[in-house]
This record gives C-alpha cells, sequence and structure tokens, in this order.
C-alpha cells in the first residue's frame, strides 16, 4: 500500500527563522496520524506546509501527486481539508454559512445537502443553530463546526490542527470519539497535530515526535504509548 | 434674515428630493464599504472611475446608441475596468501597509482625472437623464419622476447586491474573504479573485452613481469629487463596516443635506461640503464605529 | 563618523552658497520657479514632519496653506502689514488651526485622519467662499494684495525661510521631540509605555507641520500677488502629498526631490510624455499633467516605497558609513 501523504525532507521557515529541518513523514490511505511535539516545536508548521501557507522547501506527495507551488485553495481542491490553528471560524458569518463553505468547491448540490445532514447527525445543535454567527459560539462548538466545514469538502485527507486547545476534557473527548469513528466507519484518513499525546495516540495507527523542527521519533501508536521517552515526556507517568 | 415660509407640502418634497440626492450617495458609499470591508481599504479613486465610466457612458449615446443599451453596457465596461484595475495596480501592494494603498489609490484618483480629461477635454457637458421630466402628485405632495427613477434605481441596485451577497456562492465566498481573510483559501476561496470582484462591483456602483448625478451636475471631469466627499460622509455615517449603514447613511445625508440647506440660512449651495466635513468630524469623534457599525478591535 | 559629518557640513556649506548666487545667473523668471519650488519645500517638509515621522497622513494641507495665505493677504490689505512681515503671522495662524483640527483628529488613527483630512481640502474653498466670511475672504474674487514681487525677492526670502525651517526641520527630528514622534510612528502602544504622551505630541505634530504648511500658504499668495479658494483646491493637497512620498516619507533630504518634481513636472508634462511615449499622443491636452503625477505617485509606491530620500540612502550608504539612525528605514 502506497501512502496517500508523503513528505520528503520538508523545511520551512518564518523570514529567517527555520521551523522545520527537514522532516519526512507518510500518511497511509485510511489511517490516522498523529503528530505529537511540545510548543515551537513545529507542528503546526508541518501542517502549513502542507497547505502552502508558510515558506518552505522539500517534496510533499499527495496522491502520487507533488504538490509544488500549489497555493492553499488549489492543495485544498486536491482534497487536503485544513483546520487550522485557532479553528479558523469565520466569526461573523451564520453557522449554517460556515458549513456551506466547507463545500464551497463542490458541485454535486444533491451530494453536499445529504452530507450537510450527515453532519447534523454527527453534530445535532448544529440545526438548532444554524443562523446564529459562528463567533457567538463556545470554544467546543467552535471546533466541532470546524471540523464538520473541513468534512464538508468530502476531504481524501484532513489536517487538523491541535482540536483540544482550550477545551474541556469531556468536549475534547467527543471530538476524538467523532474522529475515530469518522475513521472506522468511512475510512477517513488524516494528520493530527496534538499537544495531548494520550487522547492522540489512542485515536492515531501511527505517530511522529517532533522536538525542534525534526522528527525524534515514530512508529505505531501502540508502540509509542509504551515508549519510555514518550510515557515521561508527553504522557506524564 | 426672514425664514421662509413653512408648508408641509414642501417638506415632504425636500425629503424625497433629499432621498433622491441620498440614493446616489448611498450607491458609492455602498462601493467604498465593500472595498474596505474586504481589504480595510479606502478607495480614494472610487469617484473618479465613477467620472470615467460616466464619460463611456457619454460617448455611447453620443455615437447613437440607446441609452437603454448604453448605460448597462456602460456598468458591464465599469465591472471589467474595476476587475482590471485590482488585478493589475492593487495586487502587487495586497500585503503592503493598508495606508500605501491608500497612496495608491490617490494616485489613482490624480492619473484618471487627468486621463479623463485628456480624453474628453475640461469642458461640461449635459447628459441625458434616465427618467422622463414632470412630476406626479403623490398624496398632494409634487414629486418627480427623477426622483422617484432615481430611489427606484439605487434601492433596485441595493438589493439586487444584498440577494447576490446572500443566495449565491459567489457572494458566500466574498462574504467570507471579508471575514477571515486567513482561513478562506483553506476553504478553497480564491481569494484574489474575489478581491477583484469586488473592486469590479465597486466600480459597477460607481458607474451608476455618476449616470444617475450626472443629469442634474452635469458631466465634467471633476463631477463626482463632491459626491465623493458626501459618500465619504454617508460611509462613515453608516459604519465604514456595514453595507446597510451606507445605505441608510447616504439616504440619510442627502436627507439632512437638504433640509439644512432649504431651511437652514447659513447652508445653501457649496457650503454643504462644510456640512458633509462636519458630519464626519462629529461622527468620528462622538462614534466612529458609525450607526451601525460594531465597535469592533482593530486588526493589528 | 567625523569624516562623514564634515563630508556633509562642506556639502551643505557648498549648496548654500551656489544657490545664493543662483538666481543672478538664470534670470528673473527662472528665479520666480525656483522660488515656487521653494515653498512647496517648506509645504511639504510639513507634511513630511507629521506623515513621515508621526505617521498621521494628512490629504488637506493644503486648506492649512490657504488659512495662512488669507491671513497675509488680510493683514497686508487691511491692516497694512508690510507683507513679508505677514509670513511669520500666516504660519503661527495655520499653526494654530492645526492644532486645533488636531484635537478632534486625536481620535482619528491612520485612514480615518486621511479621510477627514481630504474632506477638510475639498470643502476648504466652499467655507472660503460662505457668505459669512465673505466680508473678510472677499469670496469667489479673492483678494489682490498690494505689491508683486520680483522672481530675485521671492526666491532669496523663500529659500532664507526654507533653510531656516529646515534646520529646525533638522533639529526637531534629532530632538526628543523628534524620538517621540517617531515612537509613535512605529508603534503608540510602545510608546506610550515609554511615557510618551500620544495625545500631547500628535497635536503637537499636527500644529508644527500646519505652521509650515502656513509660511508656505503665506508666500504663495505672495508669490502670486493674490489668493482665492481656487488658488488652494483640492488638487495642491494632493501635490503635496506626491511630493512627500516622492521625496520619501521619513527623509528630510528627500524633500528637495519631491518640491523640484512638484514645481517641475506639471508645467512640464507635456514634453515628458512625448519624451516617454511610444505612440504620438496629443500631449498638451487638458489633465496630461495629472496623469504623469498620477502615474508617477502609482509607480513610485509600486516600485520604490522609500522614495527619493530612500534611493539616496541606499546609494550614499556605502560611502557615507551609518549617516542614519535606521538605514532604509521608514
Amino acid at each position: 500500500m502506497s501512502a496517500l501523504l508523503e513528505l520528503r525532507d520538508v523545511e520551512a521557515r518564518y523570514g529567517p527563522v527555520k521551523a522545520l529541518h527537514g522532516v519526512s513523514l507518510s500518511v497511509e490511505e485510511g489511517s490516522i496520524v498523529a503528530v505529537l511535539g511540545a510548543n515551537g516545536a513545529g507542528k503546526t508548521t508541518i501542517l502549513r506546509a502542507i497547505s502552502n501557507t508558510v515558506r518552505r522547501s522539500g517534496d510533499i506527495v499527495f496522491a502520487g501527486r507533488r504538490l509544488g507551488r500549489a497555493g492553499p485553495d488549489a492543495v485544498m481542491r486536491l482534497g487536503i481539508a485544513h483546520v487550522p490553528e485557532g479553528r479558523g471560524i469565520f466569526r461573523e458569518l451564520s453557522v449554517w454559512d460556515n458549513l456551506r463553505l466547507g463545500a464551497y468547491v463542490r458541485r454535486d448540490r444533491a451530494a453536499v445537502a445529504a452530507d450537510a445532514e450527515r453532519m447534523l447527525g454527527h453534530f445535532p445543535w448544529i440545526a438548532r443553530r444554524r443562523g446564529q454567527a459562528a463567533g457567538t459560539l463556545s470554544g467546543g462548538e467552535q471546533q466541532m463546526l470546524a471540523l464538520a466545514r473541513a468534512l464538508m469538502g468530502r476531504p481524501r485527507l484532513l489536517l487538523l490542527d491541535e482540536p483540544s486547545l482550550g477545551l474541556a476534557p469531556l468536549v475534547v473527548r467527543e471530538i476524538f470519539r467523532i474522529l475515530a469513528e469518522l475513521n472506522e466507519r468511512d475510512g477517513l484518513t488524516a494528520l493530527v497535530v496534538e499537544q495531548n499525546a494520550s487522547v492522540a495516540l489512542r485515536v492515531s495507527q501511527s505517530a511522529c515526535v517532533l522536538e525542534v523542527g525534526r522528527v525524534v521519533l515514530a512508529g505505531p501508536s501502540t508502540e509509542l504509548r509504551e515508549h519510555d521517552a514518550v510515557r515521561r515526556s508527553y504522557l506524564g507517568y | 434674515m426672514a425664514l421662509a415660509a413653512f408648508s408641509w407640502q414642501e417638506l415632504a418634497q425636500q425629503v424625497v428630493s433629499g432621498l433622491a440626492s441620498g440614493g446616489i450617495y448611498a450607491s458609492l458609499a455602498l462601493a467604498l464599504v465593500l472595498i474596505y470591508r474586504a481589504t480595510r481599504v479606502i478607495n480614494f479613486a472610487q469617484g473618479e472611475l465613477a467620472t470615467l465610466t460616466t464619460f463611456v457612458a457619454w460617448s455611447l449615446t453620443n455615437h447613437g446608441l440607446n441609452k437603454w443599451v448604453a448605460f448597462p453596457l456602460t456598468l458591464l465596461i465599469a465591472f471589467a475596468g474595476g476587475v482590471a484595475l485590482e488585478r493589475v495596480v492593487i495586487r502587487p501592494v495586497e500585503r503592503a501597509p493598508v495606508l500605501t494603498v491608500v497612496m495608491l489609490t490617490i494616485g489613482l484618483l490624480i492619473g484618471l482625472n487627468g486621463l479623463t480629461a485628456w480624453i474628453w477635454g475640461g469642458e461640461t457637458r449635459s447628459f441625458p437623464s434616465l427618467f422622463s421630466t414632470g412630476t406626479v402628485d403623490v398624496g398632494g405632495v409634487a414629486v418627480s419622476y427623477a426622483d422617484i427613477g432615481v430611489i427606484g434605481v439605487t434601492l433596485g441596485a441595493v438589493g439586487l447586491i444584498s440577494l447576490f451577497f446572500r443566495f449565491t456562492k459567489l457572494g458566500l465566498g466574498m462574504r467570507a474573504v471579508a471575514a477571515n481573510p486567513e482561513t478562506s483559501p483553506l476553504v478553497g476561496i480564491r481569494v484574489g479573485w474575489m478581491l477583484a470582484l469586488g473592486w469590479g462591483l465597486a466600480a459597477t456602483l460607481g458607474a451608476l452613481s455618476g449616470i444617475l448625478v450626472a443629469p442634474t451636475v452635469f458631466l465634467e471631469p471633476n463631477m463626482m469629487q463632491a459626491i465623493l466627499l458626501y459618500a465619504f460622509a454617508a460611509a462613515i455615517l453608516g459604519g465604514l463596516e456595514s453595507p446597510l449603514g451606507a445605505v441608510v447613511g447616504g439616504l440619510l445625508l442627502g436627507v439632512i443635506l437638504n433640509l439644512a440647506g432649504r431651511y437652514v440660512p447659513e447652508v445653501g449651495g457649496e457650503s454643504r461640503l462644510a456640512v458633509a466635513l462636519a458630519v464626519i468630524l462629529i461622527v468620528l469623534t462622538i462614534r466612529p464605529s458609525g450607526l451601525f457599525g460594531r465597535t469592533v478591535g482593530r486588526r493589528v | 563618523m567625523r569624516l562623514a559629518w564634515g563630508l556633509r557640513v562642506a556639502a551643505v556649506a557648498a549648496a548654500g552658497l551656489s544657490l545664493a548666487i543662483l538666481p543672478f545667473l538664470v534670470g528673473d523668471y527662472r528665479a520666480f520657479e525656483l522660488g515656487r519650488m521653494g515653498i512647496f519645500f517648506i509645504a511639504i517638509l510639513g507634511l513630511n514632519l507629521l506623515t513621515g515621522y508621526t505617521g498621521q497622513v494628512s490629504i488637506g494641507h493644503g486648506a492649512f496653506m490657504a488659512v495662512g495665505g488669507y491671513t497675509s493677504a488680510i493683514l497686508a490689505t487691511r491692516c497694512g502689514v508690510p507683507d513679508y512681515l505677514t509670513i511669520p503671522l500666516g504660519g503661527l495662524t495655520a499653526g494654530l488651526a492645526g492644532l486645533l483640527f488636531g484635537i478632534p483628529a486625536l481620535r482619528l488613527r491612520g485612514l480615518y485622519l486621511a479621510l477627514a483630512t481630504f474632506g477638510v481640502a475639498v470643502a476648504m474653498p466652499s467655507i472660503a467662499k460662505h457668505d459669512r466670511l465673505e466680508g473678510l475672504t472677499k469670496g469667489t474674487t479673492g483678494i489682490n494684495l498690494p505689491e508683486l514681487h520680483s522672481g530675485t525677492w521671492l526666491y532669496g526670502v523663500t529659500w532664507a525661510i526654507a533653510a531656516a525651517l529646515f534646520l529646525l526641520a533638522f533639529a526637531i527630528v534629532n530632538s526628543r521631540l523628534g524620538r517621540a514622534f517617531r515612537a509613535l510612528r512605529d508603534s503608540e502602544v510602545a510608546a506610550s509605555s515609554m511615557g510618551v504622551n500620544p495625545a500631547a505630541y500628535k497635536v503637537a505634530a499636527f500644529g508644527i507641520s500646519s505652521f509650515y504648511a502656513g509660511v508656505a500658504g503665506s508666500l504663495y499668495a505672495l508669490s502670486n500677488a493674490y489668493v482665492n479658494p481656487d488658488v488652494y483646491f483640492v488638487s495642491l493637497s494632493l501635490f503635496l502629498l506626491i511630493g512627500a512620498v516622492i521625496g520619501g516619507l521619513g527623509s528630510l533630504t528627500g524633500v528637495i526631490a519631491g518640491a523640484a518634481f512638484v514645481q517641475f513636472v506639471p508645467p512640464n508634462a507635456s514634453s515628458i510624455l512625448d519624451a516617454v511615449s511610444p505612440f504620438a499622443v496629443d500631449s498638451r491636452a487638458p489633465g496630461v499633467p495629472s496623469v504623469i503625477l498620477g502615474a508617477a505617485l502609482v509607480l513610485v509606491v509600486l516600485l520604490a516605497p522609500t522614495g527619493a530620500g530612500g534611493l539616496l540612502r541606499r546609494i550614499s550608504a556605502p560611502l557615507m558609513g551609518r549617516l542614519y539612525t535606521r538605514p532604509g528605514g521608514g
């Protein structure tokens, strides 16, 4: 089985500051891959490198195709949905508009409507709040809305940036439960950047640990969960 | 100075003709607001762009084209011109500080003004009105067809634009870019084209205001300078962020200026400009977000 | 550092000497033109202090020139004050007007200030024509001044004042006040945390800048020997802004280039157009000067955002070392 997404020796920089020093990793179709690491390790930058919102070099191959110079909107059209750091909600727009924007590039109206119904199945509260400005939602609701928006694009690959950030443990569990469910039932492929290693290692099949812009450890999640260094630094036991 | 005799009929007339000029300010103000919302830039060249396109309309009718063909054609030309201007001139400074872009639009203001005078000369021309002369009696108040027409056309245009924003995918995309330009590309929106589209729509609205105002103020290269100031005042009154505010602000300003011109002896003719300036200064000092704007934290 | 200063002083001295004998070499009309350039120099210097150093944009400085010009004309005709003595008074009146405008302008940042000042520029002629002021301003007709001076007189007076005001500007920029201005421009929040009171300094900058504009406006009135509302029309304000941008915001030496541009480009626009246009065009048509000015502004913003001052700095930097604390900046 060949990888859906493959990063080879990817470097990225913000102005003069290098944030990634040659990162390689791959994501198999139908799997969830977690990227763990401390603040500032470059986790977010990996996702930004993929959707080309940061200056980068190195090879990124998606579904057998080099991403090259494709801009963020073109990357999205190829089937990569990116839920950015801070969720990227359109605060002034209604909840429903936010959801619709997820399907912005799709032309199959009937299927879009069916997908919207499916999202209401996962997140029933959206139906009640559809007219409300998205900026007025709670943090957890915004995260779920961002996830739903990304799924509306029927992505082949989902990039999820710190879905647990600033959320109550119960909400975090709910979000990861939905993620696992989508993965098992629909074969969703995702690359999840996460500081909360214990949840991330539970839903993912494989994971890697990032330190100062380099991958220092990679392997199946079950193995990483037992790894001493990971337990000490990221799981805290 | 003796106060002019007061009658309710006349007041109503003044209000209606105020609404008519207000509609013209409203369409130009709406053009300014569309661009401001998407890019935080005030387009100082909006008025000159409108003048230029109004001259195009004049040339088309002058070459024997029926005005009902010439004017819509002008709106299309204005749209294309707005899009082209954004792509060619504004695009390179997309990420530059706002004031750099404003400086650029001031350059466009001067250049387009010169271009208009270069092509068509500096003299004043009469411009055909869309509406027939004469008045109609509405509940004892004589209202001119021109006033009704101008109010109708501007409200119609505003209505069409709000339908476009609310119900079309492109409209959704433009609203998304205004709300969150960073995330927009992540859902597949081509931000650059949305901005160009915004400039196109703004130029179209400007052309509309030019075509509506030209029959009364006569066509000349500096025609829109005063109207631009009124549009600024209208947009600020309504709140630069708010399209609805621009429309209400425009209509309100039209009525204020008209009533002040009629009933305040100090105000007449050109000194309306000073009233508009006063409106700008007062609103900005007391309530910078305008009537409909929300006080949002400044973007850094 | 010492060598650089020496070079600088020598250059200034040489420039001063050649400027002093210049009008006798070029004839009275050229001297008049160079005098007018000096007027623009003063006004743009003031605008640059405001926009280049405190980051407040004014598109209405022509209006403050008008205040200075009208003050001079009124004092000279009504009170019999010798016209050259009205120049500082014109400056002070405009400075006062600037202070007054600076107070509501305090609440206006960047764009809003640009809008408000644009409003001032557009509304100014109509205010000068207003019935209530007609006794003072003589409405549309305007006021004729008693004396028309020679070009050489204008040249001498203007450039003497310009030199003094340039030194003043230089002193301001390099003083505590100037540092406070720059701090405000770069970050208002940081400036106030350093103990700079933004309100006071911004109003002060507006006042100083309007004083410069007022002096220039008085000289402008003297050079024409008349004032009327249309002398100080909107385009004058725009010209000043163009001069400031072309000279380079935040660069005092660049102002000279900006002033030369504003004085000499519009009258020679048709020959410039003939020289650069690949097609045969009607270069004498009205509007050509504006096209050239607008295009120049657009090109400078797109291609050389630091203006002439920035270019000069880039060229002279290797020769003169670090004369400026912010090479290539601002």
